[in-house]
């Protein structure tokens, strides 16, 4: 019998290291012949700290939102003492999410120890570096690549073996492969899950594509924000290297490769794959015009191969399991599975890897378990600051490549933020613009001062401040910046604003010419007003409004000075009777 | 113009009460690896906890690059710090799924509770805090980190309890 606990940074921050020391010391002192080991996120985040325990046959336990009574229990149960360690396994619904899903590149996420190269052995780990290395030559790994069908999943989808195959046809002994684990879609968190959890197989997928491609040296470029994720990585680079599966004359067949992790610095652009490279070399991460292509003029002006974490994730399983395994999954324009991250106002939060083809609304109302406090779904946005608002009303939409670019969103890296009735449209637009704004490089003039225009605009409709024209003008704008950009920074960086235009013309207009945010976030454009029926003069309001702006007798009904207000919403917050009404 | 970058930063650098000593083995190990900039950077700030000016003015020296260059780098990407930070420095996600789930709030308990703007340091010098676009934990929204630890699912409560409990700790 052992017990695994759950590791991942979400488990850690549910406080899974207190529940893992726990249970350590309480097994040693019970004299559990059970060890005690960790593991990466299993995706059901809504219900960390996780424990299981996994019986020598392989039946497993599941317990979820553990605490230290629980741990008690739990460490009961194991030791066969009566317990109460039921009350907190996991339902059955929530067991059989996980179970509905096709686990490709999250395989061995929440499994395995992700520290020890033993357990990923186990998992038929590396056994596809060997063939490939062992009996396939380079051009037939790019062809079972073909034969997959994997588009890259750093969010254009662009087909993986024709880049693969760009990079091995480029002239050249000098050749590199890069992993991109810059992950910079805020809300997105599919590839640190991934490299926390099941680090191996990203470096099994750079090791295929570098004897594919012809390459000695690998780099994985991890953004600085994720420290646990490089500790792991660097772990097990270490173990890999032990054991000779990087390094020289892999699996004796005169192959070699190195790799190391390049922590990057905090810079969105950096994604982008020219600015990627250009901060791997010292720079800032500013892009440049393609062509060329990395896959003829990348790092130190080498022939470079970069890919998504989850695309290199997918490698292992494919060689193993053959392309037209993975094919089998998905729709015709895009095979295989996705790993989407959830977040926002979602009841179960978390990561869901599923086939390509399914539609929006099995994701988010199936897995996801629908919205949060039961509230009314309004969105998704899908594709982070590239891509856009997808209403409720297209939530049959299927998850493919092509039918989610024709809402006007992006498939992305997979990231799904999922808003409702309380969530402005208007503002997220402007939020976004933000991101994009402070992001950008500032290379170019289109993307630098173009998206400050739309920003300051966006601001000034949120304040109340709105004038006719003004959809005119952002439309016109994000017309000249679309087509004027250099990078698809900047290509991409309206389409936040024209998707929430698209579907929620409607809020604009009543922030522009009602001076009304339904939604009620924007607050320059709300008023409070105290119910006179309700207030029972209890002067809490009073005396917790920063402002001083409400006034009235004790037991009888206050006011609210709106000269006075800062619309801070502190007098609504405190009301213990509802009698501050918000429009 | 001629440059004076060389001229009047490194004296300067002489009576600055820095102690280079410990930077020097990054600078030895990094001085003939192309490329190697920002790395060192990132090594200087985990030793010094920020980058000030004359310390650049010694790494482009060092490395034989343009201090122009080092600045430029330094102030593209935002995890550089050309001033020093609160001996805790608190992260605040304003990411996506934070955003939608009031992260805006968590700001605003953090920059009340510590009586401070976005970078500058609390009087006692124990926190300063930081936006940042997101720290990957974004299940449990909304999101902030203090050193390495993550704390999820806040609320204006919790963050003022976290950051006292902190204090407390420090007091002892
Ligand atoms: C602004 C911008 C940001 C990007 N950020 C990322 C990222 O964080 N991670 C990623 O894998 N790809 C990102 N990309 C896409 C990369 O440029 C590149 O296409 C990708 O890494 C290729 O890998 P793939 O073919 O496996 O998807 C970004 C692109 C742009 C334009
Ligand atoms: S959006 Fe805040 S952690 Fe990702």
């Amino acid at each position: 019998m052992r017990i695994t606990v759950g590791k991942g940074s979400c488990g850690i921050a549910a406080g899974a290291l207190e529940i893992f020391e726990l249970l350590k010391s309480g097994a040693s002192e019970k004299q559990l012949d059970c060890p005690v080991t960790a593991t990466g996120c299993v995706g059901m985040c809504y219900l960390e700290p996780i424990v299981n325990i996994i019986e020598d046959d392989g039946f497993v336990r599941t317990y979820v939102k553990v605490n230290a009574e629980a741990a008690g229990e739990i460490l009961k149960s194991a030791a066969g003492e009566q317990n109460r360690a039921e009350e907190y396994a996991i339902a059955d619904e929530d067991a059989a999410g996980l179970k509905s899903q096709s686990r490709v590149a999250l395989k061995n996420c929440g499994i395995i120890n992700p520290e020890s190269i033993d357990e990923y052995l186990a998992q038929d780990g590396y056994a596809a570096a060997r063939k490939c290395i062992g009996e396939m030559t380079p051009e037939r790994v790019i062809e079972e690549v073909k034969i997959s069908g994997i588009g890259g999943r750093g969010g254009a989808g662009f087909p993986t073996w024709f880049k693969w195959n760009a990079a091995r046809a480029s002239a050249g002994e000098k050749k590199y492969v890069i992993c991109n684990a810059d992950e910079g879609d805020p809300g997105a968190f599919m590839d640190r899950a991934l490299i926390e959890g099941d680090p191996h197989a990203v470096i099994e997928g750079m090791l295929i594509a570098a004897y594919a491609i012809g390459s000695d040296e690998g780099v994985v470029y991890v953004r600085a924000e994720y420290p646990l994720a490089i500790e792991r990585l660097e772990k097990a680079i270490g173990q890999a290297k032990e054991r000779g599966f990087l390094g020289k004359n892999i699996f004796g067949g005169g192959f070699s490769f190195n790799l190391r992790i390049k922590a990057g610095a905090g810079a969105f652009v950096c994604g982008e794959e020219t600015a990627l490279i250009a901060s791997l070399e010292g720079e800032r991460g500013m892009p440049r015009l393609k062509p060329p292509f990395p896959a003829q003029k990348g790092f130190w002006g080498k022939p470079s191969n970069i890919n998504n974490v989850e695309t290199y994730a997918n490698i292992p399983w494919i060689m193993r399991n053959g392309g037209a395994a993975f094919s089998a999954m998905g729709t015709e324009s895009s095979k295989g599975t996705k790993v989407f991250a959830l977040t926002g106002k979602i009841a179960k939060g978390g990561l869901v890897e599923a086939p390509m083809g399914g539609s929006i609304r099995e994701v988010i109302f199936g897995v996801g378990g629908g919205i949060k406090d039961g509230k009314a779904f309004k969105a998704v946005q899908m594709g982070g600051p590239s891509g856009g608002c997808i209403p409720a009303e297209l939530s049959d939409t299927l998850i493919d490549y092509r039918a989610l670019a024709e809402t006007g969103a992006i498939m992305g890296s997979g990231g799904m933020v999922v808003m409702d009735e309380t969530t402005c449209m208007v503002d997220m637009a402007r939020f976004f613009l933000d991101f994009t704004c402070r992001e950008s490089c500032g290379k170019c003039v289109h993307c630098r001062i173009g998206t400050r225009r739309m920003l300051e605009i966006m601001e000034r409709i949120c304040d109340g401040k709105g004038a006719d024209g003004d959809i005119e003008q952002l439309t016109g704008l994000a017309d000249e910046i679309k087509n004027g950009a250099l990078c698809a920074l900047g290509q991409t960086a309206p389409n936040p604003v024209l998707t929430t235009l698209r579907y929620f013309k409607n809020e604009y207009e009543d922030h522009i010419y009602r001076k009304k945010c339904t939604a009620h976030a924007c607050k320059a454009l709300l008023s409070y007003e105290i119910d006179a029926e309700r207030c029972t003069g209890c002067t809490l309001c009073a005396r917790k409004c920063p402002a001083d702006a409400i006034s009235g007798e004790r037991k009888l009904p206050h006011k609210i000075d709106m000269n006075k207000c800062i619309k801070c919403g502190k007098c609504a917050e405190v009301c213990r009777f509802d009698a501050v009404a918000i429009d | 113009m001629e440059c004076k970058c060389q001229t009047e930063m490194i004296p300067k650098f002489a009576d600055a009460a820095i102690d280079i000593s410990p930077l020097l083995p990054v600078l030895e190990a990094y001085s003939g690896v192309q490329g190697s900039l920002i790395t060192v950077l990132q090594k200087a700030q985990e030793l010094y906890g920020y980058l000030p000016a004359d310390l650049l003015a010694y790494i482009a020296r060092r490395l034989g690059v343009a201090p122009a260059k080092v600045m430029g780098v330094v102030s593209f990407y935002t995890q550089f710090r050309t001033k020093p930070a609160g001996k805790h420095l608190i992260l605040i996600c304003q990411g996506t799924a934070c955003h939608v789930n009031g992260s805006a709030e968590i700001e605003r308990a953090v920059r009340e509770y510590l009586g401070v703007e976005e970078g500058e340091i609390s009087k006692d010098g124990l926190f300063s805090y930081n936006n940042v676009a997101c720290l990957g934990c974004c299940s449990l929204s909304p999101v902030m980190m203090i050193g390495d630890k993550t704390y999820g699912a806040l609320t204006g409560k919790s963050v003022a309890k976290i950051l006292k409990e902190i204090e407390k700790e420090e007091a002892e």
